[in-house]
């Protein structure tokens, strides 16, 4: 009964992962969304501000950074609404698993279709604004783990405002909070490899905060969901 | 009759902003029952569906399952049931095969048909492929209800199951229920359609602002 019982809670994670995926690959023109508009600001930032290289580096972890918080933030709004809206979320809230799984299997299709792409393509931005190269590795670390972050806070958030009609600007007051903690260590671990200083520490307090986030936020977002789901 | 019955509901009430809905809702199903629950627009008959599927809270009242508070049995009921709303929860971006193959997933007990076959019973064959968008509303719900011939479930809670369905549809899906029936599963089942089933009962629920008046 007891493998039994552990086998459908794996299905439960590894389906709603599966299907997330498939549909973010059918939709892959607005999924890509984050992606683009991550990019797009990253080349106007040296047109707008200075194409020197020395201003640049300055500022060049903190402005990827923001852009890839705001870029998670603006896809975060979707990762409830249309399965709310087709009834699939009432199927997962009925479903004999514990809620958290199936949960996780969405958060983890979110940031492989958001959170990753954006850790993938930093180091093409860290090039336009000039970063040293000693900040690549630590941007890309930082990027992994932070976004992950972000995708299971916001999850938090998203389940929250779900049967809202318009929680957009809500969930970001709501998560907003959370999200300041990351960004400060992510910028953190790529100013203190520019310069110079071991950049491992403020590295390993946002492993810290994913693996909070992984054990609480799904937690959390199963709580909110049967709230606001019922209405 | 020693065993307790499959589902039982006692004295169930909910309130929606302390307006009541309905309330004093009672009768037990057992296994080969079929109950229509009956009411007009607006009584509650969605309601009612959603709090036996335990995502919605009662206001008073309690829901068993074999002799068993719903809170204390979560997980074997939850195993044991199939509740197929309003929406069919059909992702328009998903092939039917697709959609299906994630529902089945996803739920509870499921038996040995295959995904494509449950499609073919239902009259999808040559549409496992192609996107939802493509197919009608009928289509829709008929990719729902193909989980019917997969599922395990004893207890199948219906809301408005025959909603845009042709008349083959229908005659279909009666039959399936009546199979179910047959083998010892409950249908619970909220529709405005006269059934031509055997051994049908009704429950005509009363809005309590109704029954005031």
């Amino acid at each position: 009964m007891a493998s039994q019982a552990s086998r459908k809670m794996d299905s439960g994670f590894a389906a709603w992962l599966r299907r997330d995926l498939l549909l973010a690959y059918r939709r892959s023109g607005e999924v890509a969304s984050p992606v683009i508009f991550f990019i797009m600001v990253s080349t106007l930032i040296p047109l707008g501000l200075t194409p020197e290289a020395a201003q640049l580096e300055k500022v060049a972890a903190g402005m990827i950074w923001v852009m890839a918080l705001l870029a998670t933030l603006l896809s975060m709004d979707g990762l409830f609404t249309s399965d709310y809206q087709d009834g699939s979320l009432e199927q997962m809230l009925i479903t004999p698993q514990l809620l958290p799984l199936p949960l996780l299997g969405k958060i983890a299709a979110h940031w492989l279709t958001t959170g990753l792409p954006l850790t993938l393509v930093s180091p093409l931005l860290g090039l336009m604004m000039s970063l040293p190269s000693v900040g690549y590795l630590p941007l890309v670390c930082s990027l992994a783990l932070g976004t992950a972050c972000l995708s299971l806070v916001g999850a938090v958030g998203a389940a929250l405002t779900v049967s809202l009609r318009k929680g957009g600007l809500l969930l970001s007051l709501l998560v907003m909070p959370l999200y300041m903690p990351v960004i400060i260590f992510g910028t953190a671990t790529v100013s203190y490899a520019v310069d110079g200083l071991n950049w491992l520490p403020p590295l390993a307090i946002l492993g810290a905060m994913f693996a909070a986030s992984v054990a609480l936020c799904p937690l959390a977002a199963a709580g909110a969901l049967r709230v606001t789901a019922s209405n | 009759m020693s065993q307790a019955p499959l589902l039982s509901v006692e004295n169930l009430a909910f309130e929606r902003d302390d307006c009541g809905l309905f309330s004093g809702v009672n009768f037990s199903v057992a296994g080969g029952d079929l109950l229509q629950i009956e009411g007009a627009n607006g009584s509650g008959k969605t309601t009612l569906l959603r709090l036996l599927t335990g995502s919605l809270q009662p206001s008073a009242g309690d829901i068993f399952y074999l002799g068993q508070s719903l809170s204390k049995c979560r997980y074997g009921y939850l195993s044991d049931m199939l509740y197929i709303g309003h929406q069919p929860a059909v992702k328009l971006n998903l092939s039917a095969e697709e959609n299906l193959r994630w529902m089945v997933a996803s739920s509870a007990q499921s038996n040995s048909l295959s995904v494509k076959d449950a499609l073919t019973q239902v009259g999808l064959a040559g549409y496992t492929d192609m996107p939802c968008y493509a197919l009608s509303a009928g289509q829709h719900r008929r990719v729902a209800l193909a989980r019917l011939l997969i599922s395990e479930a004893r207890l199948w809670y219906l809301d408005e199951p025959f909603t845009s369905i042709d008349k083959q549809g229908v005659i279909f899906l009666q039959s399936c229920l009546q199979q179910h029936v047959a083998k010892g599963g409950a249908v619970i089942l909220s529709t405005h359609q006269d059934l031509a089933l055997t051994g049908l009962r009704k429950y005509k629920l009363l809005s309590s602002v109704e029954s005031l008046t």
